[in-house]
């Protein structure tokens, strides 16, 4: 955090205000969730299965809309007509990079969204060459997806929505599946990424490990929100929401 | 299916893998034309088509051995085609004893040959281009968009629905099930169905991830794949050639 006053005040990355969704078949899945991400904010989205952190998630970039409240993402609300816009703005990172990673090759695939968003040969070369760097994947470029591991299949991922250059970049369960390297590599690219990440997950020394802030979402509302480190030594807060700390782990005095 | 599932290409650097996948395409599909075109009578014309693919293998260095290997495709119409003179009406011969029908006999050996022919000549195009340029190619020929997305998703997604396929059938086994017969299809055909099912819902996740990418309803085209005149005449050699037989096939009295 800087002490500088920034000259122009930017508008938080995202806003969520009194969101409510019931799905088609009548199952209410959030009750009113309000949040705020200030820019270049790191937070992790803390909750059990079933609570209602997927629906929230395809809130963001207007895969579900809202049935009650509003999402913001930097100032500019998600509507019909805005979609374009906010999809360029939230990047949507999903659980199962084999979802994520449709075309047969990495640049293909890297390529997809820019070339959507209209960007074209040098300039589009350059967005996908600059978002594999990023996540130390551009070796790759030219091989199919499916004959990548997992962990390099999950950073492939990650640089399909870099290369759209978002406001925001969101992580479903990013640890889910990975070998203890695979983790920490990860972990690592996500570190340095200079853009507002929210991290949604169960995993939560990994949450401890990279999110400064961390909110649990519970029964459909955001049960907590508050410094990572403060709410995983919450043994009560966290029982009560299905949380758990792995065995033997205690949250360190000074994490950062 | 063994190892990586793309065994009908064969890498290489030849000329005829360097040509641009449209022109290929085009070139099979006019010699596919110009062969069934030909009078069933004109054996010689049979036998230039063979000498033209002959050329094209030689140029291509995909030796006769995978060609024929790649040939047990056309079985299942060899068989057909072995049971028409047996069964066929008309004028009949006798030959070793059995009794054929001579138009079933000229019929047979019609098929028989355009189709190997025809297959041939699809293997030497698969041999030589990559099933995705193939696609990149279908696509530059105007083939409609839908059929060639939905083409390229299958090749992404042949792997990973086979993998599914796999760890169902080792947790099938893992619990003692074996197929003997006919009384366990009902739990095979489940397993199908599950399958389906999850392919189907892959197939919902997939679409979410291109919606979230900004997809609405095109592909962007990324790679330009371009041909110049040279690439469409040296494709056309192949066809070409097989037109002036066909031809002189009709020519001849």
């Amino acid at each position: 955090m800087t002490a500088v006053p920034l000259p122009v005040s930017l508008p938080d990355s995202l806003k969520v205000s009194g969101l409510a969704y019931a799905y088609p078949d009548g199952t209410q899945a959030l009750f009113g969730v309000d949040l705020t991400i200030g820019r270049g904010e790191r937070v992790a989205l803390l909750g059990p299965n079933g609570a209602g952190k997927t629906t929230l998630v395809m809130h963001l970039n207007g895969i579900l809309t809202a049935g009650h409240g509003s999402v913001e993402v930097a100032g500019l609300p998600v509507r019909k007509d805005t979609l374009r816009e906010i999809r360029r703005r939230v990047g949507l990172v999903f659980q199962d990079p084999d979802d994520q990673l449709f075309m047969p090759t990495v640049r293909e695939d890297v390529a997809f969204g820019p070339a959507n968003l209209g960007l074209k040969g040098e300039e589009l070369d350059r967005r996908v060459r600059d978002a594999l760097d990023k996540v130390g994947m551009i070796d790759a470029i030219d091989r199919p997806p499916h004959h990548l591991s997992f962990g390099q299949r999950r950073r492939v991922a990650v640089a399909t929505v870099l290369a759209m250059e978002p406001e925001i970049v969101v992580l479903d369960e990013p640890s889910s599946n990975l070998d203890p390297a695979s983790r920490r590599e990860l972990a690592g690219i996500l570190r340095d990424l200079d853009v507002t990440v929210l991290m949604v997950t169960h995993d939560l020394p990994y949450a401890l490990e990279l999110c400064e802030r961390a909110m649990i979402l519970s029964g459909g509302v955001i049960a907590a929100d508050g410094p990572t480190a403060a709410l995983l030594s919450d043994g009560d807060l966290l029982s009560a929401h299905r949380l758990e700390l792995p065995y033997g782990f205690a949250v360190p005095a000074h994490p950062h | 299916m063994s190892g990586g599932h793309h065994q009908l290409y064969r890498p290489g650097e030849t000329l005829v893998h360097r040509l641009p996948p449209q022109c290929k395409l085009v070139a099979v599909v006019s010699f596919a034309v110009a062969v069934v075109a030909t009078p069933r009578e004109c054996f010689w014309a049979f036998g230039v088509y063979a000498l033209l693919l002959g050329a094209v293998a030689a140029a291509a260095r995909v030796p006769a051995a995978f060609v024929a290997r790649r040939m047990v495709i056309e079985v299942p119409f060899v068989l057909f085609a072995v049971a028409i003179p047996l069964i066929g009406t008309g004028e009949r011969i006798e030959a070793l004893g059995v009794s054929l029908s001579v138009p079933g006999l000229w019929a047979a050996w019609n098929i028989l040959a355009k189709a190997t022919l025809g297959v041939a000549a699809s293997i030497l195009l698969a041999a030589t281009t990559e099933p995705r340029m193939m696609l990149l190619g279908a696509e530059r020929l105007r083939l409609p968009r839908l059929l060639v997305q939905i083409a390229t998703f299958m090749l992404r997604y042949m792997d990973v629905i086979g993998d599914q396929m796999r760890r169902m059938r080792v947790a099938r086994e893992s619990r003692g099930f074996v197929a003997r017969d006919l009384r366990q299809a009902p739990v095979l055909a489940k397993s199908a169905g599950a399958l389906f099912i999850r392919s189907y819902e892959r197939g919902e996740r997939v679409h979410l991830a291109m919606l979230s990418r900004g997809y609405t309803g095109e592909m962007p085209s990324i790679r330009d794949l371009s041909a110049s005149r040279r690439d469409w005449g040296v494709a056309a050699l192949l066809p070409g050639l097989a037109f002036v037989a066909a031809l002189v096939a009709w020519s001849l009295p």
